[in-house]
């Protein structure tokens, strides 16, 4: 496990080594950590080395809506007083907590785990879409509000669900896509404004 | 003398990777240094100046910082955003594609600007197409044209000898067309009708003002299509990776075709 050539306890170097695997961790970031570990109290990197092996053992996909979950189905799904005619369609579990914060939406979610991107070999086979149309299919529900990202690929993905969902006679939406709070017209590009202006509403 | 600090370019968008928090790096084709690679800080936030002018596709005029070790977008205007390619799934797929193989074909720090023009030029005839078919063949023969593997389609490929109207066979690895003789020793070489050997010749004039007028019978377009994937995913040494979405969304018959 000796990659430098300078000799450390092999627990060490092991550390280091897997710290590296690590996004956005290079090797003196890795060194950094291991040695902070070494250094706190003991059981604080037990709590460390605990939360990981519990978010790796405890925490699933909601057999439902493919978020993220300890228990399935999810706090969402499971929660009577949420809205069941309305799905939030996001690209990651993350979005549901950005949604959640903007405090307005009341309804269920489904998790995409991706968007379709065909420069990144990401086409309709790899993401949850069946589950989705299966929910529509088995009623109850009046409205799709897609929440992809305004970019390539979440536009790609909103036009795919279109195809897909339009059929099924349930009523389909988008986030609105426009200038941003605290942006710019001078800086805003061709297509956001063309959209802001499509979108505009009365004062 | 040491070169400027700051350099202005135009480019079309190829693509992007996500960066650490909230940044991406930018794959672009310019004119004048083919492919360019620079991040973009802060574009996955919604406040962005840079972010809706450096989505995939725009053409672009950017103001670029070199940097230690990437360069660094520091403004960025659109030039033309290809608006269209966007409103539907099979145009932004094929685009996508048109993108991908211009990344992979594309040299950085080389100019070619008839590659550039060839990349404008396609997604400006993607965005206006009735379907995609014949846009990208006409794509796929400019751009292995004009990045120097023009594939052989008058003589036999191997042995020079002037091409029959019958017998013909085309082999990848050959670099074209070759002779039913040669083709006893091209275990890969699949068998090329006359019609489609002057379609594929068509396509190699490079006159896209004739080519929009072409109009193909389906079996004849899947032949010349099977034609030139074979012979780019043979330089390319695997498929383009949009190629499956491509393939994924005609089976779905969500991609018009030809008429």
């Amino acid at each position: 496990m000796e990659s430098s050539g300078v000799p450390t306890a092999a627990p060490v170097a092991r550390l280091i080594e897997l710290f590296t695997r690590l996004p956005g961790i290079g090797p003196k970031g890795a060194q950094r950590l291991t040695y902070y570990l070494l250094r706190v109290p003991a059981e604080e990197a037990r709590a460390l080395a605990a939360a990981i092996i519990d978010v790796r053992d405890r925490v699933g996909f909601c057999s439902t809506c493919h978020n993220i979950t300890e228990h399935d189905p999810c706090l969402f799904c499971s929660d009577e007083r949420r809205d069941r005619s309305a799905i939030c369609v996001v690209e990651e579990p993350l979005d549901t907590l950005a949604l959640e914060r903007s405090g307005v939406y009341r309804g269920l979610y489904h998790v995409l785990h991706g968007a379709l991107s065909p420069i990144d070999g990401i086409g309709p086979e790899q993401l949850g879409f069946r589950e989705l149309v299966r929910r529509v299919q088995a009623g109850g529900v009046r409205e799709v509000i897609v929440a992809t990202n305004p970019n390539l690929a979440g536009e790609a993905t909103a036009m795919y669900l279109r195809q897909l969902l339009v059929p099924l006679g349930v009523r389909l939406t988008r986030l609105a896509r426009g200038l941003p709070m605290g942006g710019d017209v001078e800086y805003a590009d061709e297509v956001t404004l063309a959209r802001a202006l499509e979108g505009r509403q009365e004062l | 003398m040491r070169p400027a600090r700051v350099y202005s370019s135009e480019g079309i968008v190829l693509k992007q990777i996500r960066l650490g928090e909230a940044d991406k790096i930018v794959t672009l084709y310019t004119p004048a240094q083919g492919i360019l690679r620079a991040v973009a800080k802060g574009v996955r936030r919604p406040s962005s100046r840079l972010a809706g002018h450096l989505e995939p596709f725009t053409h672009s005029h950017i103001l670029v910082a070199r940097g230690a070790h990437l360069d660094i977008i520091t403004q960025a205007q659109t030039l033309h955003s290809f608006r269209l390619l966007r409103d539907e799934l099979w145009r932004s797929t094929a685009a996508s594609y048109v993108a991908e193989m211009v990344d992979r074909f594309g040299a950085e720090q080389l100019e070619n600007r008839r590659l550039f023009t060839l990349l404008a030029d396609t997604l400006a005839w993607l965005a206006e197409a009735a379907e995609p078919g014949l846009v990208l063949r006409f794509f796929e023969m400019a751009l292995v044209e004009v990045t120097g593997y023009r594939p052989e389609l008058r003589e036999c490929a191997d042995c020079r000898v002037v091409l029959p109207p019958e017998g013909v066979r085309f082999s990848a690895p050959a670099g074209g067309a070759i002779c039913i003789g040669c083709a006893r020793h091209e275990p890969g070489a699949v068998s090329l009708s006359l019609t489609a050997l002057k379609v594929l010749r068509f396509l190699q004039r490079g006159d896209a003002t004739q080519a929009r007028r072409l109009r193909l019978e389906p079996w004849l377009q899947d032949e010349v299509e099977m034609v030139l994937r074979s012979y780019v995913c043979h330089l390319l040494e695997r498929a383009p990776r949009s190629l499956a979405v491509l393939d994924a969304l005609r089976r779905d018959e969500l991609t018009p075709a030809a008429t």
